[in-house]
């Protein structure tokens, strides 16, 4: 009746080849997935790390009588072609606000326009037969050149690609999590402090809970309308602003930092509490003396994270407007203000192709910030880990 | 604009009336103090409560005279509001420096003032859900007042824009009405969701089960935190990823294979969002599969069974309830996401079968209602909300739904876990 | 058995405190299911086995006693290689079994466990239901295919495990549902389903109710017609009620092995002696 072990492993040879092909199936996928993240970012990476160079052409500039009513005289016509027009424009202000100018001449570094640009960088371009012999010929001797773009950090946005940059938007994304983290951050560690300290377990309490489980999972786009019902159209907040924007996604990011403080709250050992207790402690005193202490790097590192979502959330600002057109730096929290991942949006629908460049560039840019903060956070929990 | 002097005078006000309930206060009970009788309180406790009692009847005021002037439209100045609440702020004051006894309960009284402010602060959570669930149902009532609810399920035409076309002298393309069925674009949702399943549950099973399983100890701690990056890729970018790189790929491999694809094709979005929704499924599997008792592995092992026909026939199984739960989290969420296929997908309502074309989803058609140039009372401003309606009820019956499986199935194991 | 093998055999024996190696004590039903020899383990640094010598006879009940943490329960384990889910375990020695060792890098231990089967301390029935729950392994095993086949051998393997009247109206309900007692006999069902030679069980009554553990007991009486049963119990009584041979395990060595009869009635060593009189333990 019993089999001895060597009819029992025959039996068994199709079995474990059948069984073996688990494991290697399962280990493609987490293969493919890996696959998935590398190809992402060495393709934003390929697309990105070029917006980081511009094309710069020198150029003759002529401070004559034209040019200050209209910039492109002040150059030659041939070269003011691949000039950029942003700098045209600022000619005859240039002029006007410094009046020796005029009648001058001078050799500057100036941008030169995306079409210029994008021709060095061997893309698409609409730059004509004549136009292309003559940036060669001037790459050749040196007068174009791509450097840092450091137009890209100290711009806001523009219709004009090469003049385009992220720093309105990083602005206006600081004054947006200033709001957020000013109102979720309290609202939030209240909540907690109260779920997991003082409320009783009841009815109320539950509703509370399963009520954040569910916020959590709530479409973003959702929180959206609630901001444009409520907050624009009812409190009469000001549309597009980092205010509207800010308490939008400090809504959203309450169920983050309530969740987050809960548990830390929860790895502070009652033996703390008693502790306290046993000195006289009020419940409350307990709390804000001894626990919320210990339980702060876990607090924090759950807001740095909840923040890090905010910072990426785009589709309840497009719906509270933070889609503007934002030329100008501006520090303010009720004027129009756009947020880079909104940059990021309206870049990508720009028909330019120099402008999916810009996209990619804003997409690193973010990225750097949201690995830095996850980053941080991380860091904080390791240094901060403790075994009760 | 012209309040806002007035609010910073208010706030002034209110600083200083505050500090003066704090300093007058703790002076008051310090003497009681020094006189030798013994107090329930510190003097601090004396002073923050006279704080308490100076700002916050004074604060309680002027936000309900804000809300008010703002829910039922009724004009108080706001001067002599702010002025009425400084006035409640002094007589707080004064009631709060008087309270400074001997047999004053000052700490209890902050406590439980305290304690009814993290009330509050709990409370707003759930505002948050009936501010949504409001903002939502009010103007989709305004919305099904213009059109029948039943077209709305039902139809199969979304045609917004069709009274332009009347208006133009076009009548007879677009039919006599703007039509709003909203079938195409559910249509749409649920292809793009199907889709992105597809790819998100097989690979985020399977990583899962190859991490909690398979996978050497150094290479799990390597490999989630990995896996965990792509959930924190914003939308956005997954947009852009979609549109710019995965599009035109699609458009090429089935132009490859003769078929005809659109650049705003369905695949795209669809595998670009299941990438995204991949470590959900993983580490939410990952977390149920880890949770299932080790005894139960130990069972089948011990029978004479290997190790994957254990995986599959009894741990998986085990997990089950778990597994579904994260698939319709993940599946709530794909739904309602929104940036892929604002930039991915297409803007025609499309009812097809074929993912090559081009379709449109809910929530497209959701912010390219509200961001239009469009009268916020319009038909088509108000067809988001509706939309949105429904997104928020399929959303919240699948997050429920999810909830109370893994709920049960955390139960079941503890039970058996003793 | 060849000449080198009994030298080392008594070599081994002579090793050990016990008095009266019971390889020797010999009787028409003692024929040896399983060889140990020098067996030590370690979990990393420490070592939890020490020098391990142990004969286990055919269809009889060998029962494991010792104080908790003395190393029963991963000898226990050692038999059908469930250590080897433990990374951080090692181990050296012979554990022979039908003529091969059981540790041999050739021995495929899901084999070795096909033929030497398990029963836990807390009973862990498959999230399935009772009839699958029987039925599941030895269809893997190919040892059933019909359906018809599948009926008779999971209502053989119930009946011996004593459950078939508790169960046979509700087969198909999940094997979760039954009481703590019967679901420890139903994972005894799921073990002798798939007709092992050796059934190891670790400690199982120690979760279940008095009138369980009597049952449980019987049915290891029973069983033993049938299957070698080794055990490991802290329960004096029940290792003096039900097994044939008892083996008294202390710090990771085997202080005493001796037929049931005399470890409990004159037991050779000190420290068997204490343990057995409730001294310590």
């Amino acid at each position: 009746m019993n089999h001895s072990f060597d009819e029992i492993s025959a039996q068994l040879k199709k079995r474990h080849r059948k069984s073996a092909r688990l494991k290697w199936i399962s280990m493609g996928a987490l293969g493919l997935a890996g696959l998935f993240l590398v190809l992402f970012f060495s393709d934003m990476l390929n697309k990105g790390l070029p917006a980081f160079q511009q094309a710069y052409i020198q150029v003759e500039v002529d401070y004559n009588e034209d040019a200050t009513r209209m910039g492109r005289a002040a150059m030659d016509r041939e070269i003011s072609s691949l000039v950029s027009r942003s700098f045209e424009r600022l000619i005859p202000g240039m002029i006007r606000d410094n009046p020796d100018l005029l009648g001058t001449s001078e050799q500057r570094w100036v941008l030169a326009n995306s079409q210029v640009d994008q021709y060095l960088k061997g893309h698409r371009n609409k730059l004509s037969e004549e136009e292309r012999a003559r940036v060669d010929e001037l790459a050749e001797s040196g007068q174009v050149e791509l450097k840092f773009n450091t137009t890209f950090f100290t711009n806001g946005d523009s219709k004009m690609a090469e003049s385009a940059g992220i720093l309105a938007a990083v602005v206006g994304t600081v004054m947006t999590m200033l709001v957020t983290l000013a109102i979720a951050f309290p609202i939030g560690v209240m909540t907690a402090v109260y779920l997991e300290e003082f409320a009783p377990d009841n009815r109320l309490t539950q509703l509370i809970e399963i009520n954040i489980n569910n916020l959590a999972a709530i479409p973003s786009i959702l929180f959206g309308l609630l901001g444009l019902a409520i907050f624009i159209n009812f409190f009469g907040v000001p549309r597009s602003s980092p205010l509207v924007g800010g308490m939008t996604l400090a809504l959203m990011t309450l169920p983050v930092i309530i969740i987050a403080t809960r548990t830390a709250l929860r790895s502070v050992p009652d033996s703390i509490r008693h502790a306290a207790f046993g000195v006289g402690c009020s419940r409350w005193q307990a709390v804000r003396d001894h626990v919320l202490p210990l339980a702060m790097p876990g607090i924090m590192t759950g807001s740095i994270i909840g923040l890090a979502q905010a910072m990426g959330e785009t589709a309840p600002l497009i719906i509270v407007g933070m889609v503007a057109f934002i030329p100008d730096v501006g520090i303010s929290f009720t004027n129009a203000a756009t947020v880079m991942p909104a940059q990021v949006f309206t870049w990508a629908g720009e028909p330019e192709r120099a402008f999916v460049e810009k996209t990619a560039g804003g997409i690193l840019v973010l990225l750097s910030i949201l690995i830095a903060l996850n980053a941080t956070a991380v860091v904080l929990r390791k240094k901060f880990e403790r075994r009760w | 604009m012209q309040t806002n002097p007035l609010l910073a005078l208010f706030g002034g006000a209110l600083l200083l009336l505050g500090l003066i309930a704090f300093f007058i206060g703790r002076a008051k009970a310090a003497r009681v103090r020094a006189a030798g009788v013994a107090m329930h309180a510190q003097p601090d406790q004396y002073a923050w409560f006279a704080v308490l009692a100076t700002a916050g009847p004074a604060l309680l005021v002027s936000a309900l005279g804000a809300f008010v002037m703002l829910l039922l439209g009724a004009e108080i100045p706001v001067p002599y509001l702010l002025a009425g609440s400084l006035i409640i702020a002094a007589l707080g004051l004064m009631f709060g420096i008087n309270k400074a006894k001997p047999d004053f309960h000052a700490r209890q009284a902050i406590e439980r003032v305290i304690g009814w402010i993290l009330i509050g602060a709990a409370l707003i959570s759930i505002f948050t859900t009936f501010g949504i669930l409001f903002s939502i149902v009010f103007e989709a009532l305004r919305f099904f007042q213009m059109h029948s609810f039943w077209d709305f399920i039902t139809g199969t035409v979304w045609n917004p824009g069709a009274s332009f076309l009347v208006a133009a002298g076009r009548g007879d393309e677009g039919g006599a009405a703007a039509q709003f069925g909203s079938v195409p674009l559910f249509a749409g949702t649920f292809m793009i969701t199907a889709i992105a399943m597809l790819v998100a549950i097989p690979v985020g099973l399977l990583s899962a089960i190859y991490m909690s399983e398979f996978a050497p100890a150094r290479v799990r701690t390597f490999a989630k935190p990995t896996l965990e990056v792509l959930a924190g890729i914003p939308t956005v970018v997954y947009g852009f990823f979609a549109a710019i790189t995965v599009a035109p790929i699609i458009v090429n491999v089935a132009g490859f294979f003769g078929l005809d694809a659109s650049f705003n094709n369905a695949v795209a979005p669809g595998l670009v969002m299941g990438i995204m929704i991949i470590p959900f499924i993983s580490s939410l599997s990952d977390d149920v599969i880890n949770s299932v008792p080790d005894s139960m592995r130990q069972g089948s092992l011990a029978l004479g069974m290997t190790k994957s026909e254990t995986i599959r026939d009894v741990v998986i199984p085990a997990a089950l309830p778990g597994i579904i739960s994260a698939s319709l989290l993940a599946v709530s969420r794909a739904l309602g996401e929104t940036m892929i296929v604002v930039m991915a997908a297409g803007m025609r309502p499309n009812l097809t079968a074929n993912p090559l074309e081009d379709m449109t989803t809910v929530t497209v058609r959701i912010v390219a209602a509200l961001t239009g140039d469009l009268e916020f009372e319009s038909a088509e401003t108000l067809s988001a909300f509706a939309l949105g309606l429904v997104l928020f009820a399929v959303t919240l019956s699948l997050n429920l739904v999810s909830v109370i499986m893994i709920r049960r199935f955390r139960e079941k194991y503890r039970v058996n876990n003793l | 058995m060849n000449m080198q093998v009994a030298e080392r055999e008594s070599n081994a024996m002579s090793s050990q405190q016990s008095g009266q190696p019971v390889t020797r004590n010999d009787s028409a039903n003692h024929e040896l299911s399983i060889r140990v020899r020098d067996l030590n383990l370690w979990y990393g640094q420490n070592q939890a086995l020490k020098n391990i010598s142990l004969d286990i006879f055919q269809k009889n009940v060998t029962a494991l006693i010792g104080p908790s943490g003395c190393g029963k329960s991963t000898f226990l384990r050692c038999l059908n290689r469930m250590n080897d889910l433990i990374p951080s375990v090692r181990t050296e020695g012979l554990v022979e079994m039908d003529g091969r060792d059981v540790n041999d890098a050739r021995m495929d231990e899901v084999a070795l466990r096909r033929r030497v089967g398990m029963v836990f301390q807390k009973p862990n029935p498959f999230p399935k239901s009772i009839f699958e729950n029987v039925a599941y392994a030895p269809r893997m095993h190919d040892l059933v295919s019909r359906k018809a086949e599948q009926e008779e051998l999971v209502e053989q393997a119930l009946r011996d495990a004593g459950l078939w009247n508790e169960v046979k109206d509700k087969l198909h309900q999940p094997g979760t549902s039954l009481s703590g007692g019967q679901q420890q006999r139903l994972c005894i069902a799921r073990a002798i389903a798939v007709k092992p030679d050796v059934i190891l069980m670790d400690e199982p009554t120690s979760a279940l109710d008095p009138i369980s553990t009597a049952t449980i007991e019987d049915l290891m009486d029973k069983l033993k017609k049938q299957f070698t049963i080794v055990t490991v119990t802290h329960n004096m009584q029940q290792a003096a009620r039900v097994a044939d041979y008892t083996a008294f395990f202390h710090l990771g060595e085997v202080i005493e092995y001796n037929d049931t009869k005399t470890m409990f009635s004159n037991p050779h060593t000190k420290k068997a002696e204490d343990y057995i009189t409730g001294r310590y333990g």
